[in-house]
């Protein structure tokens, strides 16, 4: 049985239990998928699944009471962000059922959309695309066209050690078992560069922010809402002033907010319209809570998250000498 | 030493602030470009104040509260050491050398101390010389950077 029939049975066998199961969709064109909201056996063939899958749909778990009862699907990494939702309370796990499959991991829309325009392509009128083995094919404006699943994929993909669920309550399919290696190389490659073109660097990017602030809606862990810090006006962290200064003070926030909570799910980068590389923020926060504290967030909904906690005499914080 | 550049300090209300008075009252001089906060304990200290003075202009911050196990609040400073460990790792890679952030501790009666720390830091910092500030002269630092690789 195809993995997404035997998702669909698992969520009938579930559904009576519960007020709505959030999966994915057709989107509005052949290269989108969508989350869709599943209240009956009739909404079950709206399902889908594949790499098109890139939403996180764990975001929606605290935009509901948590005494409704919600099935979600997700993905390896959406799993971590249920992990660590459950790990602040933010959810019930009584109240949440979820849904994992062996995920053999999303494209990046931005990679799929410059390789088939490169090809001459219009991606923006994609009437079909399958995904077969390790190719890719889409069809648009009459015109087909082939490509390796390899330079398409999602970078988080490249690097995920996560492709089954760590948390779910019901599985489908055969577990993957397959780890990649993530030394947190880009981050590393970056830092490399001096010190003055890292800044230049996110001056560049940060101009062409909007802030739409489609980075924090989309975030499984941004759960303040209206009451973001970003917003107010006392204190007043970020102010209605235009200039990249204001822009890139959010993204500091969304950083530090985010140090020892963050699951790289990489949904602040994929809703950014003007394509900022924000994960990598996050990534070295993240890469210095592993190298100091042995933590990762998202694995184990009982741990003590290290910055809600100290050590007398901390193993790897070097007291400076002066 | 050369212009007066623009330090911050935050300082725990029951330690370093106390040890800060100490110093001026046994009349150690120190370099004048350190303006001090004055907050109720270093775990009161949001990483962001750090991260929006730098941001803002400001050419160094130093942070210092009690020294741990002397905290007023008993445990205050230990769980700062963690958050202020993070920032210091963090702020190389939005471009601020980490040269321009220090945390130390300091107790009500080490007025030497704090002149110690004052003055190594001053000096520190002006080994860096003025902040870049995000956001401004962006146009020159561009062409400053474009000239560079050429």
């Amino acid at each position: 049985m195809p993995i997404l029939d035997e998702l669909k049975a698992a969520i009938a066998k579930r559904l009576p239990e519960l007020d709505v199961v959030i999966g994915w969709g057709k989107g509005f064109d052949a290269l989108h998928h969508t989350p869709v909201f599943i209240t009956s056996e009739a909404d079950l063939d709206k399902l889908v699944l594949g790499p098109l899958s890139v939403q996180n749909l764990a975001t929606y778990l605290t935009r509901y009471p948590k005494t409704k009862k919600i099935g979600v699907v997700v993905k390896g990494c959406d799993s971590r962000s249920v992990v660590q939702l459950l790990q602040e309370k933010l959810i019930n796990r009584e109240n949440v059922v979820v849904f994992g499959f062996p995920c053999e991991g999303v494209v990046d829309l931005e990679k799929v959309k410059r390789a088939f325009e490169d090809q001459g392509m219009e991606a923006a009128r994609v009437s079909e695309a399958s995904f077969q083995g390790d190719r890719c094919t889409l069809t648009s404006g009459g015109k087909a066209g082939s490509l390796p699943m390899a330079d398409l994929w999602a970078d988080k993909c490249n690097r995920c050690q996560y492709h089954d669920a760590v948390i779910s309550d019901e599985f489908v399919g055969q577990r993957l078992e397959r780890k990649a290696e993530d030394a947190y190389a880009d981050v590393a490659a970056f830092e490399a560069k001096p010190l003055a073109e890292r800044q230049a660097f996110w001056q560049e990017q940060m101009s062409r922010c909007i802030r739409c602030y489609a980075c924090r809606n989309a975030c499984p862990l941004c759960v303040c809402r209206d009451q973001c810090i970003a917003q107010t006006r006392e204190p007043n962290w970020v102010s209605q002033r235009t200039g990249v200064e204001e822009k890139f003070m959010f993204q500091m926030i969304h950083a530090s907010h985010l140090a020892g909570r963050c699951t790289e799910c990489g949904e602040c980068e994929r809703a950014c319209p003007v394509g900022i590389p924000i994960l990598l923020l996050k990534r070295k926060n993240n890469k210095e809570i592993l190298e100091l504290f042995d933590y990762r967030a998202g694995i184990d909904p009982e741990a003590k998250p290290p910055l809600l906690a100290f050590k007398v005499e901390e193993e790897k914080i070097n007291e400076r000498g002066w | 030493m050369s212009k007066e550049l623009r330090i911050i300090g935050f300082l725990c209300n029951w330690c370093s602030y106390g040890g800060a008075d100490t110093a001026g009252v046994g009349r150690f001089t120190q370099p004048t470009d350190l303006r001090i906060v004055r907050l109720p304990c270093s775990g009161r200290i949001d990483p962001l104040f750090v991260l929006k003075t730098l941001t803002g202009g400001a050419d160094g911050v130093l942070v210092s509260g009690c020294h741990p196990r002397d905290c007023h609040y008993s445990e205050g400073n230990f769980y700062a050491r963690r958050r202020l460990e993070m920032v210091k790792r963090f702020l190389p890679v939005i471009g601020i050398d980490p040269g321009r952030f220090e945390y130390t501790w300091v107790s009500a009666s080490e007025g030497q101390r704090w002149q110690t720390v004052v003055r190594g830091f001053t000096e520190q910092v002006h080994a860096l010389g003025p902040i870049q500030r995000f956001g401004k002269d962006a146009a020159a630092m561009a062409a400053q950077l474009a000239a560079s690789h050429a």
